[in-house]
């Protein structure tokens, strides 16, 4: 190049007119990518952070307490009514969308009436036999619909409420009907008035029992439908109760009509065995209230009694079968409730729920499984005396002073309580509290079981098996990796063993499930002995090593012996696995598994927690190799050297110097495999047996909480409690993993800055 | 003696040892976890030799023919326990897995037989295999052939003749014929008819949308009710065409003599692939092993996924991993840029910075709830509600899909590319920065211009690694968008091409579904173990890629460093 001819100094306006524009346009530019990639930057952060708050979001709605409302039509409040009809109010009933109620009358007509307006639809009188009157009232159940009048000749009348919708001009239009289940011919229960009456069962079969103190007859009815005809017969047979010995207030008949309870008056309650249908039997009768009993019914699926009394108090009983293997009728809970006397409850349809309406005209909401009062209020004055739940739980119709109010209830999540997520519950059909999840079945008065406890703990009976295998694995490979192995091997085999750490987990789930899980099963004195032979034919071969004469032993230069160790380890567990069978002939009569099932009394699965602990170790080995490894290998290479120089072995600068120095880093290791392995889902998912035990056995499977979301999470309704609660699990395992993860990081971070200061 | 036993303890060396164990241990579980993949799940493919036998248990004999699968040493203690009959002169027996196929006369696909009752197992040329398309493989002698009802050819012996050699080769041009009909026949009920029915969905949507939106003007209806007709006559056309093709591909059908001696009538139209593994050479198996391992890539599943095989998994696989990246890489680079670059250091970019590194530790489970509840019930549910009315009340995109899942593996992966490309950033000298702003730069021009460049390995090896993570993740895609078989793929000739709200199959969730929910899984076991061969090469290769590129970025820097 050319001096001369560059020294001419180019003729440059650096402040043209196009000059300036083109420095404005970058000025903006720049100035939009500013703005632009702080949006950008912060937005994918708020995006991330949004998984806590959406899951929040979900959980939350959970914990929110119910609420009652005066019922709105339109935008208008709807007031109180006069109760349709004459008489006193037998009983009183909703249909599902809770527009129509049915009241029955002691004159025996059966109103149906708009719950807005009071206005009546539909009224039907009972064909009562002349010079009759009606001196009973008896229901199956709520959601069955049906329920009977007792009569003072004796006899007793079924009818059952039912609704059909029609869709005339797109508009919906419910027709109540009242049909006759047992045929319009009155039952003869009894030659007495029917004083106290109850009634039960279903399609099929019924019982009707009926009389007064004394003269207590229980009717047996099957229906039998006509081959030929299409009619439906009767079949009867009655039975003469024995004498309870108590003034009856109110007796109930479980569905499968095997047994009676019966109220009666100072607070006692007679359990009355009906299972032989020609010899009913009194099996008890206690105190079950220490005042008088106002209430008596039986919860959703008819199992459990709810018993209200004059002090307010409201208790849950129910048959439990004792050490003898005999029935007794014990008290499981008593509710959180206030003073004054419970003058009426209603059941819920869909629930195991209940509201209470006391004589200060407070109104509660109960959960029994969760043991809550989700709601107090003051919904009337001191005279309300009956309540009516709607079908959907989101009504309730008050009778005070002669006048009806409907009332909206918002009660979504009652089912959910600290105690029903994370105690043990006595649920219905148990012997004794416990954990239990089972949150769904085929029958429609199931009660949900949401104990979170057996998932929980299954999720850390895996980690915690996974974690015997892979820590002592990882760390001790982390060490000789990092401490001992020559560079240019570790430059191979660090990437190699990280490699791991990118494989599917799903791969390693089927392998656990479909290989490993049979392999095991077959081989399982050959897998106890591996444990075994894999230390000491290391250290055999090591000893036999040290006593080679020199020039062999320098043929391997240092660094380089766990490379001599593989075909040692892969002969010692080929050797443990072939004599599996033998050993299995020799010390357990051919059959380890039937060994441990019969001599020890472990159960064994073949998908179990020793299957899982290998499996998930697997996975678990890369992460805490790879931080242990780093934070081994980050300690000053100056602080062993001067160790060693001052005349220590290799394995004491280890011990006492680079080990005390990286704890804090193989923590963190141990943290973080820890998150991941509390995380899995597909190994667990793949090969345990998912069941939710609460047991440690390591032949055993389990159920943990992140495969547990993976099976039920695309069957739950959305918006259900089963559905929230999945949330909730998966919120469980988020901050779980979150927390750890960070104090991981934290204190990987002042490891770091330690080391700087080095 | 060179040391003595306490001496070496106390030198500590058995300590390092046992440490070189773990290492060599952990290497070893790798390599053979590796192997045992490959070596099931390509030996899989090789045509195995069809072995015939007498079987006698309880005095009863019955001829059986099949392919041994798997052979096993039991103890024979257990066998008796169990109730098997069984002299205990030897203490071990030797027990097989057969698979004797013929499901339709059999009930099952295989059987286990002590060898000990096994005898005169021979390996006859003239056996066959038919790889059908329902019920399973089939065994036995080729008896005859026959053209509309009609037997054209017959053989009955069990020696290998001319006559038997001519009707095989009759038979083999019959099947050919029979799998291009079939093709044919393929071509017109999946693409033909397929979009025929789908432009009808979408003249019905139009429709419906027309009525929502209480248009009343006829022209618009007529437009859609003409073009609903002309599609109607294509459709007849294509029937009467298929119909066609039908009685041309039932037209043929074999009979073979099974193992239990029945006759068993076979149309060639439900046939896949037949040869007779024992008649052949070692150069005619590598060839049928590379057919059956090209099916396996390139073909649809067959038998509730059992056989044929897995390329809609494949595609769906590489559609949803590259969505997943055209979402990540964006977001990722511009979430490290601003952290890096742009925000102020302090307490708070720690803080998020930690979250963000965390988040890459919160399960994956956890991002499919997520997924589920916000993207698909959430943003799907208002996303119908906007634009999707027509189609109510089926959903649209409030429900599992591709793109949902495809967002759900974004959020997963994003921290893995945020902490790559930080990483990235961070190596870049500042010296290189301030040069380029000393020159007049602007920061956006430095960043794009100087930064990105030299920090593009970094972010290469981010979006590696994510794409390989997102491969292999199962748990997530199970809640929003992954099915056991999808009927259509998510991209095909219809407009608009792409197919976001469609459901897809994956191979990861193919391994899971195979392997635990298939009716067969012993039949389904060896595919199960090609699929998982695929996936960890796949996600191997990834992650090498991924090594080497950050390898050679580093070695790329330290020269700048000097």
């Amino acid at each position: 190049m050319n001096i001369e001819n560059s020294s001419v100094i180019p003729d440059l306006d650096f402040d043209s007119p196009a000059a300036r524009r083109g420095r404005k346009f970058r000025a903006l530019k720049d100035k939009v990518a500013t703005v632009g990639i702080g949006l950008g930057g912060v937005s994918v952060i708020i995006a991330i952070l949004l998984i806590f708050f959406y899951l929040l979001y979900e959980v939350i709605p959970m914990f929110r307490a119910a609420e009652a409302q005066p019922w709105q039509q339109n935008g208008q409040v709807v007031e109180p009514y006069a109760v349709p009809g004459k008489g006193k109010t037998l009983y009183m009933a909703m249909e599902e969308q809770a527009e129509i109620g049915l009241r029955v009358t002691d004159r025996g007509e059966m109103l149906f009436f708009s719950t807005t307006s009071g206005e009546v639809i539909e009224s039907i009188q009972a064909a009562l036999p002349a010079d009759t009157s009606i001196t009973s009232f008896a229901l199956v159940s709520e959601n069955s619909h049906t329920f009977a009048l007792g009569l003072s000749n004796g006899q007793a009348l079924v009818f059952k409420h039912e609704y059909k919708s029609t869709y005339p001009d797109g508009k919906r239009v419910i027709l109540p009907t009242i049909t006759y289940p047992l045929g319009k011919d009155p039952i003869s229960v009894a030659n007495v008035a029917l004083a106290q009456l109850t009634v039960s069962g279903n399609e099929g079969s019924y019982a009707l029992i009926g009389g007064n103190e004394g003269n207590l007859k229980a009717v047996f009815i099957s229906q039998t439908e006509n081959m030929f005809t299409g009619d439906v017969e009767l079949e009867q047979s009655t039975t003469s109760l024995p004498d309870l010995g108590i003034k009856i207030k109110k007796m109930l008949l479980m569905p499968d009509l095997a047994w009676l309870f019966v109220a009666g008056e100072g607070g006692k309650m007679a359990v009355v065995s009906l299972r032989n249908h020609d010899d009913p039997t009194i099996t008890q009768v206690l105190n079950a209230s220490s005042s008088k009993i106002t209430t008596f019914d039986l919860l959703l699926g008819g199992n459990a009694i709810l018993l209200g009394n004059e002090k307010g108090e409201v208790s849950e009983w129910f048959l439990v079968r004792d050490e003898q293997g005999s029935w007794q009728m014990t008290k499981i809970r008593s509710f959180d409730t206030g003073t004054s006397p419970v003058v009426d409850l209603a059941i819920e349809h869909r629930r195991k729920g209940f509201a209470t309406i006391d004589t200060a005209g407070d109104l509660r909401l109960y959960n029994t499984t969760a043991n809550v009062n989700v709601l107090v209020q003051r919904v009337a004055d001191a005279n309300a005396s009956m309540i009516t739940m709607a079908p959907r739980a989101n009504a309730l119709l008050i009778e005070e002073n002669g006048k009806l109010k409907l009332w909206h209830i918002d009660n979504e999540h009652p089912e959910v309580s600290w105690s029903s997520l994370w105690g043990k519950v006595w649920y219905e059909g148990y012997d004794k509290p416990e954990y239990v999840w089972q949150s769904s079945a085929a029958n429609n008065d199931f009660e949900p079981k949401f104990s979170l406890m057996p998932l929980a703990f299954g999720t850390l009976k895996a980690a915690f098996y996974a974690m015997i295998l892979a820590t002592p694995l990882a760390i001790c490979g982390a060490i000789y990796t990092a401490y001992f192995m020559v560079p240019s091997l570790r430059r191979k085999v660090k990437p190699f063993i990280e490699l791991m750490e990118a494989l599917p987990t799903v791969i390693l789930g089927f392998l656990a499930g479909l290989w490993l899980a049979p392999f095991m099963e077959e081989n399982l004195p050959g897998i106890f002995v591996t444990l075994l032979m894999l230390p000491l034919s290391i250290l055999a071969f090591a000893f036999l090593w040290a006593q080679m004469p020199k020039q062999i032993r320098w043929l391997v230069p240092d660094g380089w012996d766990a490379l001599l160790l593989i075909p040692v380890i892969i002969l010692a567990t080929w050797f443990s696995i072939a004599i599996s069978p033998s050993l299995e002939l020799a010390l357990f009569d051919g059959n380890m598994r039937h060994w441990l099932t019969n001599d020890l009394g472990i159960a064994y699965d073949q998908r179990n927690a020793m299957v899982i602990g290998i499996a998930m170790g697997f996975a678990v080995i890369p992460t805490i190799f790879s931080i242990t490894e780093d934070a081994i290998f980050a300690v000053p290479k100056h602080l062993s050297y001067g160790s060693l120089a001052l005349g220590a072995t290799p394995w004491q600068t280890l011990t006492r110097v680079v080990m005390p120095t990286a704890s804090p880093g193989i923590f963190s290791a141990v943290m973080i495999g820890m998150g991941r392995a509390v995380g899995e889902t597909m190994i667990v998912l793949m090969a345990t047996g998912n069941t939710p035990i609460m047991d440690a056995n390591i032949f055993e499977g389990m159920r943990t909480l992140a495969a547990n979301i993976a099976v039920e999470m695309p069957e739950s309704e959305v918006g259900s409690t089963h559905f929230r609660i999945l949330f909730l699990a998966a919120f469980v395992l988020f901050m779980f993993t979150f927390v750890v993860n960070t104090m991981a990081e934290v204190i990987r971070q002042r490891l770091r800055n330690k080391y700087g200061s080095l | 003696m060179n040391i003595s036993a306490k001496e070496w303890f106390k030198s500590g060396s058995p300590w390092v040892w046992l440490n070189a164990g773990a290492v060599a241990i952990s290497i070893i579980m790798v390599i053979g976890l590796l192997g045992l993949i490959a070596v099931r799940g390509l030996s899989h493919f090789w045509p195995a030799d069809i072995v015939q036998g007498t079987y006698t248990i309880d005095g009863q004999s019955k001829k059986v023919i099949g392919e041994i699968v798997e052979t096993h040493e039991v103890l024979t203690e257990q066998l008796i326990e169990a109730g098997i009959k069984i002299p205990d002169d030897n203490e071990f027996s030797i027990r097989h897995l057969l698979k004797i196929g013929n499901r339709d006369v059999n009930g099952t696909d295989f059987t286990w037989a002590l060898e000990h009752y096994f005898e005169d197992q021979t390996r006859p040329v003239m056996l066959f295999t038919a790889e059908r398309r329902e019920w399973g493989n089939l065994y036995g002698y080729l008896r005859s052939l026959k053209e509309s009802g009609k037997e054209i050819s017959h053989y009955d012996g069990y020696e290998q003749s001319p006559e038997y050699m001519a009707m095989w080769d009759e038979l083999d041009k019959r099947v050919e014929r029979a799998l291009r009909i079939h093709e044919d026949i393929l071509k017109i009920e999946k693409h033909e008819i397929g979009s025929i029915n789908y432009e009808l969905e979408r003249l019905r949507l139009k429709e419906r949308g027309l009525q929502l939106k209480h248009v009343e003007d006829p022209a618009a209806y007529e437009a859609i009710n003409q073009r609903r007709k002309q599609l109607d006559a294509d459709y007849e056309g294509l029937q009467q065409r298929l119909l066609d093709l039908y009685t041309e591909i039932n037209r043929d059908s074999l009979t073979a003599e099974v193992a239990g001696g029945q006759i068993v009538e076979v149309q060639l139209a439900k046939i896949v692939r037949i040869f007779r593994p024992n008649a052949m050479g070692i150069g005619q198996k590598m060839v049928h092993y590379a057919e059956k391992l090209w099916e396996f890539v390139s073909d649809e599943p067959r038998e509730a996924n059992t056989e044929g095989g897995i390329f809609p998994a494949i595609f769906g696989t590489v559609m949803m991993v590259l969505l997943m990246s055209l979402l990540v890489t964006p977001f990722g680079v511009i979430a490290a840029v601003y952290l890096r670059e742009y925000a102020k250091q302090g307490f708070i970019t720690r803080l998020i910075r930690i979250a963000v590194n965390n988040l890459a530790g919160v399960p994956s489970i956890v991002y499919g709830v997520f997924g589920l509840g916000f993207f698909v019930y959430f943003l799907g549910g208002n996303i119908d509600d906007l634009f999707f009315q027509a189609a109510k009340p089926a959903p649209t995109f409030g429900t599992p899909g591709l793109m949902w899942a495809s967002l759900t593996l974004a959020l997963l992966t994003v921290p893995v590319v945020i902490v790559a490309t930080e990483e990235g950033l961070s190596r870049i000298p500042r010296a290189v920065r301030e040069g380029s702003l000393a020159l007049g730069a602007t920061k956006f021009e430095t960043l794009m211009k100087v930064v990105l460049p030299m920090a593009s390995p970094a972010m290469m090896t981010g979006v590696i690694l994510a794409i390989a993570r997102a491969a292999g993740e199962v748990a997530p895609l199970m809640l929003v968008g992954v099915v056991k078989l999808a009927p259509s793929l998510p991209l095909d000739g219809n407009y608009p091409f792409i197919h976001l709200d469609q459901k897809f199959m994956h191979l990861g969730f193919h391994i899971y579904d195979v392997g635990f929910q298939s009716p067969n899984v012993e039949a389904a076991r060896p595919l199960v173990y090609a699929t998982a061969l695929l996936l960890v090469l796949v996600i191997a290769l990834l992650n090498m890629s991924a090594i080497a590129i950050r390898n050679h970025l580093r070695e790329k820097y330290k020269a700048l460093e000097m």
